[in-house]
């Protein structure tokens, strides 16, 4: 591939017809543009400041203080202890998931014009945004294990199942962002209803209140988000040093990959359009 | 035949504009849904059953009017669209400039722009690493690569941006009206560029409204107009006749013949 008389890259529009196999056999041919628009993604993110790369850590630290002083004073759930960390070990993965499907959207439309200059896969972008999100997420829970040390918070063997967690909760994550973005490009407000949506969606979820406080008729809504199961796999290793169960965890990769397929097929349905339509 | 390296049969490409403006909201198109009313889509034909075909180290002008087709030629040659009927076949690689600039960050550096928009265009690391200097030189940049692209005037992007995309090994050059980037002095050396490509073998294929670019660049041109062929031949037979039509304001589009089926 680097070498300078490479063997002639023979296109052929007929033989290149859109299929959903080829484009992701595309993302792998074109694993080094994915490279690049990740560092790009970083370094944009860290660059020109000099707390950039310490914000993705200090912004857990400074929520854990306001968390604190609001929960040891005004709420009080009972059987909660280190209420901070029962909290930070979700809402973290809570934000990568919003961060990542709202900056999916945008970043389709942005390099829209992209796509009509540069042969590139559409999907590249939501793959790419998933990615650095990933390494920002990894990033902040590095705060988060200071906390604990600090507060004496046990940290357990099960954390080594992190990795694991993180993977489940991207895939799924992906096929969200794939969804959303290429809805978005078709509809207007598709991004305006998801900001709504996300907060909806951020209370449907026990991240901020301990799920046995829930009344019993609304249990269901939680029950049924597919968010609650599938972001305990990161909270409970490290918030109550357990692994998940095997038909919790079965069920929860089953979840995130039926999300990534369903994603991936209506953003290859969609994409036909994009190009008229960004 | 094994010679042509751009071969086009047949080509025809349409796009599908509604008619009653865009639905650009979901609530809105919901709604359509269940009144049953679907939106009416007109199609614009963006190329009519277009077959032409370039062989290795010539260089082929498309020209025509606004609108005539000719960037959704180019797109399809380089892959970015796929034509809605016959077959674009491209044998080597390619390397499209269409328009300059698109896909520089503001934030990075001259030089982290160049890694990334040769990733875009399909380049490793490794050689866009190893033209770093040659890049540079041509772009006449000198100490400013290592600024934020934010603090280059539009000559100094667009400059980097033609080295970027003419400083690669490419068999197959694309280019879509770009030849007006910088002063003088730096269109010249452009020119000369051109002529250095077409020395060592390369196949152009070269869009443009400067019937004089068209003349000196290429060996060939195709005139297109509402997405047919009008011509086909040597260049200088049918930029002539193209000026012709345009002056004479004669029937522009009508008549269909080929200036010589085979100049060759």
């Amino acid at each position: 591939m680097v070498s300078i008389t490479a063997t002639p890259v023979l296109h052929n529009s007929a033989t290149t017809k859109f299929s959903s196999r080829r484009e992701i056999a595309e993302i792998v041919e074109n694993r080094n543009l994915l490279l690049n628009l990740v560092r790009r993604d970083l370094t944009v993110r860290y660059k020109r400041s000099i707390i950039g790369f310490f914000w993705t850590m200090l912004n857990p630290l400074i929520l854990m203080i306001i968390l604190t002083i609001v929960f040891s004073n005004l709420f009080r759930f009972e059987g909660i202890s280190h209420f901070e960390v029962y909290f930070l070990s979700m809402y973290m993965v809570f934000g990568f998931f919003a961060q990542t499907t709202a900056q999916s959207m945008t970043s389709l439309s942005w390099n829209g014009s992209l796509m009509k200059r540069v042969r590139v896969p559409k999907s590249i972008f939501a793959v790419s945004t998933t990615l650095s999100g990933l390494v920002n997420l990894c990033l902040a829970y590095i705060p988060l294990f200071v906390i604990m040390i600090v507060r004496g918070a046990p940290i357990r063997p099960a954390v080594l199942f992190l990795p694991v967690a993180f993977v489940i909760i991207a895939v799924f994550t992906l096929g969200v962002s794939l969804l959303l973005s290429a809805l978005a490009v078709y509809f207007d407000d598709v991004s305006q209803m998801y900001q709504v949506g996300t907060l909806a969606l951020m209370y449907m979820t026990p991240i901020i209140y301990p799920i046995n406080i829930v009344p019993h008729k609304f249990l269901w809504l939680i029950r049924i988000n597919p968010l609650t199961q599938i972001f305990k796999l990161a909270r409970d290793p490290v918030y109550h040093g357990t692994l998940p169960a095997p038909h919790i965890f079965v069920g929860s990769v089953a979840i995130a990959l039926v999300t990534l397929v369903i994603g991936w097929f209506v953003f290859h349905r969609l994409s036909r359009g994009f190009y008229e339509h960004l | 035949m094994t010679d042509s390296v751009i071969d086009f049969r047949g080509v025809s490409h349409h796009f599908r504009v509604p008619t009653e403006g865009r639905i650009a909201s979901l609530k809105e198109w919901l709604i359509r849904r269940v009144v049953r009313r679907r939106d009416r889509y007109r199609r614009i034909v963006a190329l009519d059953n277009v077959s032409f075909e370039v062989r290795r180290g010539r260089a082929l002008g498309v020209i025509g009017h606004n609108g005539a087709g000719k960037s959704t030629l180019l797109r399809i040659a380089a892959g970015i669209l796929q034509p809605r009927q016959g077959v674009a076949e491209v044998q080597g690689r390619i390397a499209p400039v269409i328009e300059l600039g698109i896909g520089f960050e503001n934030e990075l550096t001259g030089r982290e722009n160049i890694v990334f928009n040769g990733a875009l265009l399909g380049r490793s690391f490794e050689e866009m690493t190893s033209r770093m200097e040659e890049i540079v030189g041509f772009a006449e940049l000198g100490d400013f690569i290592d600024n934020p692209i934010r603090t280059f005037s539009t000559g100094m992007v667009g400059r980097l941006a033609f080295s970027v995309a003419t400083t690669v090994d490419a068999q197959i050059l694309l280019l879509d009206e770009v030849l007006s980037v910088g002063d003088e002095r730096f269109q010249r050396k452009c020119t000369e560029r051109m002529d250095e490509f077409r020395r060592r073998g390369v196949t152009i294929l070269f869009v443009s409204h400067s019937l004089e670019a068209v003349e000196k660049i290429c060996d060939e041109a195709l005139w297109l107009e509402h997405g047919r062929v009008v011509a086909h031949g040597p260049a200088s037979k049918v930029v002539a006749r193209y000026r012709m039509s345009v002056n004479g304001d004669a029937a522009v589009g009508g008549k269909i013949e080929s200036v010589a089926a085979d100049p060759f």
